[in-house]
């Protein structure tokens, strides 16, 4: 038996408990709504959510504990009556429990602060069910293969015949050479476009100039990485790689990280201008005042009173690009290497999250395993990035009330 | 005996003008704020501008070191002498213009730096220190002149905003006077404090006499009559009456300006 009816019973028993509620407060208020202690519709409310709610939670707990059981196909007979019984005992009960005195208001609000307080544990649960899950998988990985060869080792070549060398230690290069050369890219051009829109733009230039900007905080990262294969790297490759003696492909950490750093500049300069614009208006007058000239007064008064929210901008944009991967894959390849010349194509680590999981896998062996140890490491970076950046943003928020 | 002898002082200082303002007009906008004020500000004295809210006595305060400029609705006209010479000439630079023409503002704003480089801002900026022991001189003796000294000598690379209201205000007095101004433009600087902070800023104000052109602008009536020697009162744009503070206060000529002082219109 499907749960489909169940379901269908649930809505439909707690629209007739709510009709029941109403009426029975009517009678036994003889008429005068007054003395009642909630009003008919909360004794309407209270029956909804009574009805609904547990039997609503009865039916996801059956699905887990059908999960967790490992049991397949339709479920007994006894579990939707189980359920549709449950539903009619709070339908009754909630509306036995009209009354003149009963306070079916506070009631109500219980059953919908709980409601609430689920909602935000179901987040919170993914959350933790997400580090769960790749926790368990990396324990699994390194059953298998040594730790420290998986961090200290410079060769990555996984071979799915086995014997493979899976070294972090290449892709962890790459990732943090193409977040740097993004983040060079994309902080001071970010952070002096802040400046420019928040201390001299005119607010016709602002209005427009804002939103164009943000713009390409809504392009698809697939289209930066077509930008990146068809335009920047061949472009970088013709007139400065190959001119320069530094090698011949078009793929490379340069690319990659330009690009990346375009995507950057709207998180910097959107947030920096924001936090710029916080700066109280009395501090720019108190070095104006002095006889600082503009930009005296941007460098040493409104910069570094904005600082701390500036840094937090800025790692808030270098999680991001850590965690980046289409303009990775399309603009600096798939070579796994440790090299300093940025014309060359190295890879990071999402890039091989993606390829050790793509086509036919094995979950077993240490080749696709590694894909979790890696994607552990990587929520580790970002999400100390991430924990930084908010010290340091409510840091900041201390200092003006 | 003292009060003879500070209005005798005061009397022969109005001898040498410091500001002459002729015709002075601003518009916000549409808006015209100051209406067509001339007015003479002696040296070494205390100019006190009263009036109602929104009158424009801080508007034209603000005229004095063009910080106007800064408001890109605003607009100028007429003509404003510092010893002399035409600030409102374009080709004067605002910005030496303000090193010479110090402002303290309504709310203390020192800048979250140490105490010891909110000071030195200024003189770094205009390069007044040749070396680090001139510029601790400096520090010193504007924290001194700001009348803070003594609270602060222990604690000089400490956070300015860390300090109370009242100090925070004497730090930016001592910031403005650091820059060795000429004229010291102080736009309410006590209507954020307490009357014990207001009382020792207000005593301050008594010693900078002695080296700058004070012009003060405040909401409170006793506190012109306390401090200054000249008052100007302004009511709707308008310079309504200027002259010794104790004639304004005693015998205003103007009818209005006698309504503010009892207390029936403003």
């Amino acid at each position: 038996m499907s749960l489909t009816l169940p379901l269908l019973v649930i809505i439909v028993l707690s629209i007739i408990g709510s009709y029941l509620a109403r009426r029975r407060a009517l009678s036994v208020s003889g008429g005068d709504i007054r003395h009642l202690a909630s009003l008919p519709k909360q004794h309407g409310l209270n029956a909804i959510l009574s009805t609904a709610v547990p039997a609503m939670l009865a039916i996801i707990v059956w699905l887990f504990a059908a999960r967790i059981m490992e049991y397949r196909g339709a479920a007994p007979i006894w579990v939707p009556l189980g359920i549709m019984a449950l539903a009619l005992l709070g339908l009754v009960l909630s509306v036995m429990k009209v009354s003149n005195t009963f306070r079916a208001r506070t009631a109500s609000e219980t059953w919908i602060k709980g409601l609430l307080i689920g909602a935000s544990t179901i987040a919170i649960m993914t959350t933790v069910g997400i580090v769960f899950s790749m926790l368990f998988e990396s324990i699994n990985f390194f059953r298998q293969y040594s730790w420290t060869s998986f961090f200290f080792s410079t060769d990555w070549s996984p071979n799915f015949r086995g014997n493979s060398d899976l070294g972090i230690l290449p892709l962890l290069w790459g990732t943090l050479y193409i977040s740097f050369i993004a983040l060079a890219f994309a902080v001071p051009t970010g952070l002096f476009a802040a400046i420019y829109l928040s201390e001299y733009a005119t607010p016709r230039i602002r209005s427009i100039a804002k939103p164009a900007i943000e713009i390409l905080a809504g392009i698809p990262t697939i289209v930066y990485g077509l930008f990146a294969l068809v335009t920047v790297g061949p472009f970088l490759r013709d007139y400065f790689a190959q001119p320069l003696g530094f090698g011949d492909s078009a793929s490379s950490v340069m690319t990659a990280g330009l690009v990346m750093g375009i995507m950057l500049i709207p998180f910097v300069s959107s947030l920096s201008d924001d936090i710029i614009n916080a700066v109280p208006q009395s501090m720019r007058d108190g070095s104006l005042g002095l006889g600082a000239t503009k930009s005296e007064t941007i460098r040493q008064v409104v910069v570094p009173a904005a600082l701390p929210g500036i840094v937090g901008a800025i790692l808030l944009a270098a999680s991001r690009a850590i965690g980046e991967t289409m303009i990775v894959v399309l603009g600096a390849g798939a070579a796994a290497r440790i090299s300093l010349n940025p014309f060359e194509a190295m890879t990071t680590v999402t890039v091989k999250i993606v390829s050790q999981l793509t086509g036919d896998t094995d979950f077993a062996s240490p080749e696709t395993l590694v894909a979790f140890a890696l994607g552990l490491t990587l929520f580790v970076i970002t999400l100390a990035l991430n924990v930084l950046a908010l010290y340091i943003v409510r840091r900041y928020r201390e200092q003006y009330e | 005996m003292e009060d003879m002898y500070r209005m005798d002082k005061a009397m022969n200082a109005q001898q040498d003008t410091k500001i002459s303002a002729r015709n002075v007009n601003v518009y916000y906008g549409d808006k015209h704020a100051i209406k067509d004020v001339s007015v003479e500000i002696a040296d070494k004295t205390v100019t006190a501008f009263i009036g109602p809210s929104g009158c424009g006595k801080s508007t034209f305060l603000r005229c004095i070191n063009r910080m106007n400029d800064t408001i890109d609705i605003a607009r100028v006209t007429g003509n404003i002498l510092i010893d002399g010479e035409d600030i409102t000439d374009p080709r004067v630079d605002p910005v030496q213009l303000r090193a010479k023409v110090g402002m303290v503002f309504q709310k203390p704003n020192p800048f979250p730096k140490s105490i010891y480089d909110n000071v030195a801002y200024g003189p770094k900026i205009h390069g007044l220190a040749r070396n680090k022991s001139d510029l601790d001189e400096i520090v010193e003796r504007a924290l001194r002149r700001g009348a803070i000294w003594d609270e602060v000598k222990d604690r000089l690379l400490e956070p300015g905003t860390g300090l109370s209201g009242g100090q925070q205000q004497r730090l930016c007095i001592a910031r403005a006077v650091a820059t060795e101004p000429e004229v010291l433009l102080m736009d309410e600087p006590c209507s954020a404090l307490d009357p014990i902070a207001t009382a020792q800023v207000e005593e301050l104000i008594d010693e900078l006499r002695q080296s700058y052109s004070v012009v003060i602008v405040t909401h409170s009536m006793q506190q012109a009559a306390r401090v200054s020697q000249k008052t100007a009162f302004f009511h709707l744009g308008n310079m309504v009456e200027y002259g010794v503070t104790d004639k304004i206060f005693t015998n205003p000529e103007d009818p209005r300006t006698e309504s503010y002082i009892s207390g029936r219109i403003g």
